[in-house]
């Protein structure tokens, strides 16, 4: 290491007189030198950033692999009770006993289904309202208190209401699911939708359009950019407000699954669904970001 | 050349509850066909008010704008209205914000879609119309701005501060080729600016507003004595100086007492 230290410090200050010594005579070749320099800097470039990212890749999976290790390790060498805590073996056993009995698949069907009906019915819900409350002023004016009140009431807490006034069933958890999300969102949608600059909309005026206009041709497609990363944020959301559902008011899916292992002391079982929940939402979070991603290429933005 | 609109005693408020800010107080001058009129006077004097009000984005709470239009018809001249920043939008080609105005006015006619390819290819470009805005450069991107205001067909034009989100250099250079394209096409001008340099080079007449509330504190008709008629040429004129000095006067003694 020392060497190389010194060895690089030497080196600088060779190029440097090098560079000092160069004649006219050779500033034609030396142009042509600097450009094959430059390039090799661009390389560089591109080669450190690839660098880092390999960097960074490669210790999420060392953090990973370590984890799943210890977990394993620990679990064999009884520093932790399997019984409570499970281990990486006995998910995947469970995880293949799930399947043989085709249960699991059932359950990943169900979750999924409710979380992205869900998701869907928040996203045109709550882009109605924002609109209505961007078209009336007064109107926002009127109900921002009652939106206030209603996005930090903590959902869980109107769950067994759901059940009361829907019974048990896939109605309740989609609606529990939404009320989850659809507060928040309706507020970022209003809010992303205020951003928009107020001169874009006087230019609407200007060339003789109307507050509809103004929302179709500016509000709308200036938007699109708060309107995804609320996206990301409202599938969470809704996974969430589905899991809690399925707590309370289902006989599918996994947070029943979760549930139903807890009562009867199997928490390999509830391990197993926790890992894959955590396999979903990074799996919904992935698709949005593509479809930002997609989104983004198409209008170049 | 007679006034095609004349503005009398022009006079606006803003309210709060803290009380009434007077903006404009007995605004009166006239525009006559094809002229170039700029608007001077200290920031927040209300300049941008003054414009809005003939845009007809706002009403005029005292006075009136009389229309007199050389055909003895009463019709409000068309009014086309170019913003501090060209706002094009990112999320349209150059084509389709060009024809936006067409768009919102349902006025996708021949006619108007022909004027908008004479202009594109007037105006260079024709090769740019499906790029997005940020491909273009500042000049560019007010060349789009003005196609898009013109593809209406404005009789009467007004910019406020349109030049004022460039670089100083871009700058001159955009607002000499603007006003020689707005000149070119025989549009009445008013434009809004806080250079006095840029006002002397452009307009025929300016207008100097004083502070709050704004009264019109002098009209300057310009006349210099030029080899070409450009607007950087306008700025070796040996009255250049001279005009810039009287204006420089009438702004700085703003705050002293009138008499």
């Amino acid at each position: 290491m020392k060497t190389n230290l010194i060895n690089e410090k030497k080196s600088l200050p060779d190029k440097r007189t090098c560079g000092t010594e160069k004649t006219n005579i050779f500033r034609k070749r030396n142009a042509f030198r600097k450009e094959a320099a430059e390039l090799t800097k661009q390389e560089e470039f591109v080669k450190d950033h690839r660098r880092h990212h390999h960097e960074i890749a490669s210790w999420r999976t060392i953090l990973f692999v370590l984890f799943l290790a210890l977990w394993e390790i620990g679990a064999d060498l009884k520093w932790i009770d399997s019984f409570f805590f499970a281990s990486p073996s006995r998910v995947v056993k469970c995880f293949a006993e799930q399947m043989r009995s085709n249960s699991m698949l059932a359950h990943i069907g169900v979750t999924l289904f409710e979380t992205l009906f869900s998701f869907l019915l928040v996203l045109c819900a709550s882009l109605l309202i924002a609109t209505l409350l961007w078209y009336s002023p007064k109107l926002s004016e009127i109900l921002e208190p009652y939106l206030v009140v209603l996005n930090s009431l903590p959902k869980s807490a109107l769950a067994p209401l759901f059940i009361v006034w829907l019974g048990t069933g896939t109605k309740t958890i989609i609606v529990a699911g939404m009320s989850v999300a659809v507060f928040g969102s309706v507020i970022s949608f209003y809010t992303g939708f205020q951003q928009v600059d107020a001169e874009k909309i006087t230019l609407i005026y200007t060339l003789g359009g109307s507050r509809r206009d103004a929302f179709s041709k500016v509000v709308l497609p200036g938007s699109v950019p708060i309107l995804l990363s609320t996206a990301k944020v409202n599938i969470g959301l809704a996974l969430v407000g589905v899991i809690i559902g399925e707590f309370l008011a289902a006989r599918r899916g996994l947070g029943y699954l979760i549930i139903y292992g807890s009562q009867v002391f199997q928490l390999d079982m509830v391990i197993t669904s926790i890992i894959v929940l955590c396999i979903i939402a990074l799996g919904f979070y992935k698709s949005i970001q593509i479809i930002e991603h997609q989104i983004k290429i198409r209008f170049k933005m | 050349m007679q006034n095609i609109l004349e503005l009398k005693n022009i006079g606006y408020s803003y309210h709060s509850l803290h009380g009434e800010t007077k903006a404009l107080q007995n605004i009166s001058f006239g525009v006559r066909e094809g002229e170039f009129i700029a608007i001077v006077g200290p920031s927040g004097c209300g300049k941008s008010t003054l414009l809005s009000i003939i845009a007809g984005l706002l009403s005029p709470e005292e006075g009136t704008i009389a229309v007199n239009n050389p055909d003895g018809s009463l019709h409000y001249p068309k009014i086309g209205y170019m913003l501090q920043r060209d706002h094009l939008f990112e999320w349209r080609t150059v084509y389709r914000n060009v024809t936006l105005g067409l768009e919102l006015n349902h006025a996708m006619t021949k006619e108007h879609l022909d004027t908008v390819e004479r202009l594109l290819t007037d105006y260079g470009l024709n090769k740019f119309r499906d790029k997005r805005p940020s491909e273009l450069s500042g000049g560019m991107k007010q060349r789009a701005a003005l196609i898009r205001t013109l593809a209406l067909e404005p009789q009467l034009l007004l910019l406020d501060e349109p030049f004022s989100a460039l670089d100083y250099q871009t700058r001159l250079f955009v607002s000499a080729d603007i006003c020689r394209l707005i000149r070119a096409a025989g549009k009445t001008m008013i434009i809004i600016t806080h250079d006095l340099s840029e006002a002397i080079s452009l307009a025929d007449r300016i207008i100097v507003l004083s502070g709050r509330p704004a009264v019109v504190k002098n009209e300057v008709a310009v006349k210099l004595t030029l080899a070409d008629n450009s607007p950087l040429a306008a700025r070796n004129a040996p009255e250049f100086q001279q005009y810039f000095n009287m204006l420089w006067e009438d702004l700085t003694h703003e705050n002293e007492p009138d008499q």
